[in-house]
This record gives structure tokens, C-alpha cells and sequence, in this order.
């Protein structure tokens, strides 16, 4: 992560002390060969070196496709994954190197919020047990008398009637149930939120009001948040900055404005690009890159730049030499919204998605 | 007109009692127009679809009214063996889930062969080749090669490619898609929509894209039409209704989805949930969700009112909300 060099250049980047900082970060899943002898073949590079910062009450959206490692840097975070190498640092300490009761004590402070409401909740359950038992492992945080009237508390906080405590999670609704997903992440009075797709499983009518509440609890509680999607709208709209993923590492990180309006990197630039916007008269005025191919499988990803076998620039530096994340040379005292890190050789601005109309323009 | 679906009606008997999925849908689509049928789970936009197709389960699925009008002729009325030899050739289907659509133990060039093999009487040899045929024609590497391998084999995106060339094989006049992109990641669902509106327009087929993303009616549509709780509440030309939608249902769709090219204030939230189909409120099906509901609205089902300029809306409010 660059240091801001100049005052207003990166306004979202942290200024205060980050409450999480992630440095080189790897998982390498093992591929075997072989039942009674197992060797290892190979490995799965779903994440090769993802660095990046969440400051307090901050927002950061990562955003990539299927299999570029976004939900398996969610779970390292939360500890369901160990990382194969690489620092997850929770204020200042390393919590990859924590166990017992240390690692307990700081897995508290970062909970999470799942993808599938219909999946992440144990239907034999009724809801009042899923979002107390956090309790039951962190009894320290409530009183086992107290527990109940907690309960009720967080159902009415994400808008649920406090009522429906003694009911099954088939009585609720998709929306509802990532209601109650949030509430359990609450339990703990955590300060960092990681959300995998939270709303990808939900309609849109839906989508806007759980939008709206994860918005409202982080102003009410000062929790920080790192929001993965693949919808680029909605992170848009959630995150103060947004980090790209491609293939295991990232792409370009930067505020909402430097990633969306000003984007340097050629996969950031094509991702956009695909994006069908909800206003018929943006057909005419889009800047549209359509890659070829596929994405190549991280279990033998291509050399030097990972976005190279797809990108229109390639050249004969990005199969040797990894780019790194880092603010491109070009842009370097630039000071404008194209300074913030990409990593491409050949880091150019290109805006593809087509400058909003105003409602009086047009017809 | 190709297609003309008059006042269809679908229900399905459950334990419970009879959901009623589809509760008078009209809609039509002529040749070379695409038509979006917007709507979000349980809507009824693919119910209505399954029907057209003759592809309903039933039971439990059931339909009890309606007509739909395939060139002239009520398909309702056809017998089944009539019906699949319009389906295939004449009208087909793309399917939102590749991977479960196709045979996962035919190759396939023997899945699409099939279809020549079936309608056109083709032998093995020529039905093969007839296969590669379509698949380089919707763009997959190196056809020849690959014709002998299993759905498997190929990536999520080549996979809908190869769905595209099942549907388009006997060059029917009219496709129906149902979600066909929503499985994809966004830079593939720019590739596939792309093929799909090429060869739509180098055939002249009528297209009906099922979809409940706002941003691929946008890109692709004609005309729209937006479902909820199995009726049609509002049509229009895709201009008309992304400017000035003319129902509240519409507007509160539009107004709750976050935008790319600016950063929102808070979403507008359309209060409460989509109607259970067992008990869809009498009146207006929407109006325990509408800001502009009056008596009437819980009363008295609206009809679809014309609109003009081709614009319809099942809402007593219509010009306030367009005007609004």
C-alpha cells in the first residue's frame, strides 16, 4: 500500500491507525496424486500476495470474478482458512501466528456475514439460538441471564420483530435471513464485518434494504467493513475504496472515484467496460472491451502478469516481470486520481464507464 | 405478430392450496424484436415461459386459461406431438444453468447432432458436421477439435455457447431465454449477450429475454415487460420506461439499484416483500408495498391501462407516476 504523498490525493486512504493490515497474503491449496501414497503435484494459487489496509469505520469493497480468491481471502481473515504465508495483522499484531485463547480473543472483533441466507443458518436452530450462540463461545460479552433480551435487542436493530425469536429459519424470508446473518455477526460487538456477496442471493427490491441497513449499523457502530461482491454497482455505492481482483492477486486498489471513474488498469478497465448499465441510452456511449478467452486456471497461471493471456497491451515484459502493486511511475507527482496503485507495466487511464447523464439531458 | 400470449393463466396445487403463478399474462413479440420479461423470483416470468414452450411440469403446474398464439396458431390447443415438432425447430429455449441442461454423458457433437438426426433426418456423418457448423458459429475455439468432448470439458461461458447453438440449430423464428446469463461472470455475460443479439439480428428472430437484471434489459431490449406476483403491471418501448416508468413497482425497481457511474446517496427501498402466491392481496398485488396506494388500489384489480405510444400499465395512477 503507497503512503499518500500529497494531502487529497488518496482521500479515503487511511489516515488513522488501520484496524486490519493484510501483507503478501497466500493460499497455495494442494493438489495430490494418489490414495494409499499421496504426493503433492501441484498446488492451486488462489491467493499469491494480497496486500492491503481497512481502516476504523472504513468501508473496502473487493471486487473480481469467480475464482480470482476473493472469498478465500474473506476466510483467512476469519481464521476458516489458514494462510499459507503472509501477515494478517489485527492492530498491530499478527493474528496467523496466534492459537488458543489469544487467537479466541481476537477472532471476536472480526466476525461474518455469508453468502447464502439459506445455507448459513442451521434450520434445526430457532433464531434466537443462532444469534446467541456466539455467547455461548465468548461468554464473557453476556451473562447467560442477559442473553435473550441481547438477542431481542439485535433483531430490532436489523428489523426484525423481536418477536420472532422462538421462530425457524424457514419461517423467514431470503431478505430476513441475512437479516438474521448480520445480527449474529453483531453478537460480539465486533469491529470489522467481512461480507462475502451478502446480497448476491437476494432480489433487488431486497438488496436495497439490506444495502441500507449494513449502511445505517456501520454509522451507528463505527464497524469497519470489507464488502466482497462481484457486483460493481453495488460496491460502488458501499465502499469508500475498492481493491480488483484477478487470478490470486490484486489488480488496482484505490477510492470509489480513482478505481471507477479513473482506472488505470487494463483488466479493471475491461471489467467496467461489461458492466450493462440500467439506462438504454448508454448503448451509443459505451466504451466497450470484450476480452477473448476465459480466465486461466490457478493451478497453472500464466507468467508474469496473471492478466496477460487476455489483455490487448501485453508485451514480452508483462510474461517475465511481475508487475507490483504500485502506484505506475507515469502517475507518480501526478497528484491526480490516476496516482493511486495499479499493477500493469503498461498503466494508462481509460474511462469505460460512460459519464452519467444529467435527468434534464436527452430527450 | 409471432407471438401473442393472451390473458394466460397458470396455477399450481400444492399441499397448501393453489399458487397462482400466472394470473392473466398478455404480452406479444413480433419477428426481429427482442422483448425483456423483467421480473424477480416468483414473478412468474419463467412459469409464463415454460408455458409458451409446453415444457410446464404438470402436475403439479396447470394452465387454466389463456391463449398463446405461435404464428396464428393457439399452441394450447395443439396435441403433444405437434407441439415437439414445433419446439426445436420453430421455437426454442436457452436455459440460465448450462452445465444442467445438457447431457452429461452425450458428447457434444452428439447433442447437437441430435437435432438434424431428429428434424432433419440427417445421418451420423452429416449431422456431425453439422455440429462443428454451429459451433464455430457461435465462436468456439477450434470446433473440430472439440466436438467429441462432454459439457464438462468446456468453461461456464463455452458451455452457454453451446446451449446458443442447440436453440439457434434448425434457425427457429423465435428464442426464448431465460436468464441466460446470469450464471456468468460479467465479462463472459458480455461475450455471450453480444453472440446472442448477433445472431438474433442475422436470423430476424424474435427474442424473449427472461431476466431480473435492469442492466441487461437496458442493453438488448426492444420493449419491456415487467411481471409481479404473475401479472404484467407495466409494458413499453425500453426508452420509455427506463425515463419515465408509468408504475410504482416499475419506478421502485429503478430507484433501488446503485449506479457505476456515480456514487448514490441511500437507495430507495422498496418497503416489505414480494407477495406469497398462496395469498396474493386482493386490489393491486402491490399495493401493501406502494407509496401511492388509495382504497381503490386494495379493492379493485387494475386493469392494464393504455398508456399510449405503446405503453401500458396496470396501475389507477399511471400519469401521476409517469408525471411524477
Amino acid at each position: 500500500m503507497a503512503e499518500p504523498a500529497t494531502a487529497g490525493v488518496a482521500p479515503a486512504a487511511p489516515a488513522a491507525e488501520p484496524v486490519l493490515e493484510v501483507r503478501d497474503l497466500v493460499k497455495h491449496f494442494p493438489l495430490t496424486r494418489g490414495v494409499l501414497f499421496r504426493k503433492q503435484v501441484g498446488a492451486v494459487q488462489a491467493v499469491d500476495g494480497v496486500s492491503f489496509d481497512l481502516a476504523p469505520g472504513e468501508t473496502l469493497g473487493i471486487v473480481g470474478e469467480s475464482g480470482c480468491g476473493k472469498s478465500t481471502v474473506a476466510k483467512m481473515l476469519v481464521n476458516l482458512e489458514r494462510p499459507t504465508s503472509g501477515v494478517i495483522r489485527y492492530k498491530g499484531e499478527d493474528i496467523t501466528r496466534l492459537s488458543g485463547r489469544a487467537l479466541k480473543a481476537v477472532r471476536r472483533n472480526i466476525q461474518m456475514v455469508f453468502q447464502d441466507p439459506y445455507t448459513s443458518l442451521n434450520p434445526r436452530m430457532t433464531v434466537g439460538d443462532i444469534i446467541g450462540e456466539p455467547y455461548e463461545i465468548h461468554p464473557e460479552v453476556a451473562p447467560k441471564g442477559d442473553r435473550r433480551r441481547r438477542v431481542r435487542e439485535l433483531l430490532d436493530v436489523v428489523g426484525l420483530n423481536p418477536e420472532y425469536i422462538n421462530r425457524y429459519p424457514h419461517q423467514f424470508s431470503g431478505g430476513q435471513r441475512q437479516r438474521i446473518g448480520i445480527a449474529r455477526g453483531l453478537a460480539l460487538q465486533p469491529e470489522i464485518i467481512v461480507a462475502d456477496e451478502p446480497v448476491s442471493a437476494l432480489d433487488v427490491s431486497v438488496q436495497a434494504q439490506v444495502i441500507n441497513l449494513m449502511e445505517k449499523l456501520q454509522s451507528e457502530f463505527g464497524l469497519s467493513y470489507l464488502f466482497i461482491a462481484h457486483d460493481l454497482s453495488i460496491v460502488r455505492h458501499i465502499s469508500d475504496r475498492v481493491g480488483v481482483m484477478y487470478l490470486g492477486r490484486l489488480a488496482e486498489i484505490g477510492s470509489d472515484e480513482e478505481i471507477y471513474d479513473h482506472p488505470t488498469h487494463p483488466y479493471t478497465q475491461a471489467l467496467l467496460s461489461a458492466v450493462p448499465l440500467p439506462d438504454p441510452t448508454a448503448r451509443e456511449r459505451r466504451d466497450r472491451i470484450i476480452l477473448s478467452g476465459d480466465v486461466p486456471s490457478p493451478a497453472n497461471p500464466p507468467s508474469g502478469c496473471r492478466f496477460r493471456t487476455r489483455c490487448w497491451k501485453a508485451r514480452e515484459r508483462c510474461a517475465v516481470e511481475v508487475p507490483e502493486l504500485a502506484v505506475p511511475e507515469v502517475f507518480r507527482g501526478d497528484g491526480g486520481p490516476a496516482t493511486h496503485p495499479s499493477a500493469c507495466h503498461f498503466a494508462a487511464e481509460r474511462r469505460t464507464v460512460p459519464t452519467a447523464t444529467e435527468p434534464d439531458e436527452g430527450e | 405478430m409471432l407471438l401473442e400470449v393472451r390473458d394466460l393463466q397458470v396455477e399450481f396445487h400444492t399441499r397448501e392450496g393453489v399458487a397462482r403463478a400466472v394470473n392473466g399474462v398478455t404480452y406479444s413479440v413480433a419477428a426481429g424484436e427482442t422483448l425483456a420479461v423483467l421480473g424477480e423470483s416468483g414473478s412468474g416470468k419463467s412459469v409464463t415461459a415454460q408455458a409458451i414452450m409446453g415444457i410446464l411440469d404438470s402436475p403439479p403446474g396447470r394452465i387454466s386459461g389463456g391463449e398463446v398464439l405461435f404464428k396464428g396458431r393457439d399452441l394450447l390447443r395443439l396435441k403433444e406431438d405437434q407441439r415437439r415438432r414445433i419446439r426445436g425447430a420453430e421455437m426454442a429455449m436457452i436455459f440460465q444453468d448450462a452445465l444442467s441442461s445438457l447431457n452429461p454423458v452425450l458428447t457434444v457433437g452428439n447433442q447437437l447432432g441430435e437435432m438434424f438426426i431428429v428434424h432433419r433426418g440427417m445421418n451420423r456423418g452429416r449431422a456431425r458436421s453439422e455440429a462443428v457448423g454451429l459451433m464455430d458459429r457461435v465462436r468456439i475455439p477450434a470446433a473440430k477439435e472439440r466436438v467429441d468432448d462432454y459439457p464438462h470439458q468446456f468453461s461456464g461461458g463455452m458451455r452457454q455457447r453451446i446451449m446458443i447453438a442447440m436453440a439457434l440449430a434448425l434457425e427457429p423464428d423465435l428464442i426464448i431465454a431465460d436468464e441466460p446469463t446470469t450464471a456468468l461472470d460479467v465479462t463472459v455475460q458480455a461475450q455471450v449477450m453480444d453472440l446472442l443479439a448477433e445472431l438474433r439480428r442475422e436470423l430476424d428472430m424474435g427474442l424473449i429475454l427472461i431476466t431480473h437484471d435492469l442492466g441487461v434489459v437496458a442493453d438488448v431490449a426492444d420493449r419491456i415487460a415487467v411481471m409481479y406476483a404473475g401479472r404484467i403491471v407495466e409494458s413499453a418501448p425500453v426508452h420509455d420506461i427506463y425515463r419515465a416508468p408509468a408504475h410504482p413497482y416499475t419506478r421502485g425497481l429503478l430507484e433501488s439499484i446503485p449506479r457505476l457511474d456515480q456514487k448514490g446517496r441511500e437507495l430507495y427501498a422498496i418497503k416489505g416483500l414480494p407477495p406469497n402466491l398462496l395469498r396474493i392481496p386482493p386490489g393491486c398485488a402491490f399495493n401493501p408495498r406502494c407509496p401511492m396506494a388509495q382504497d381503490i388500489c386494495r379493492t379493485e384489480v387494475p386493469p392494464l391501462f393504455d398508456a399510449g405510444e405503446g405503453r401500458r400499465s396496470a396501475c389507477f395512477f399511471w400519469k401521476e407516476t409517469r408525471d411524477g
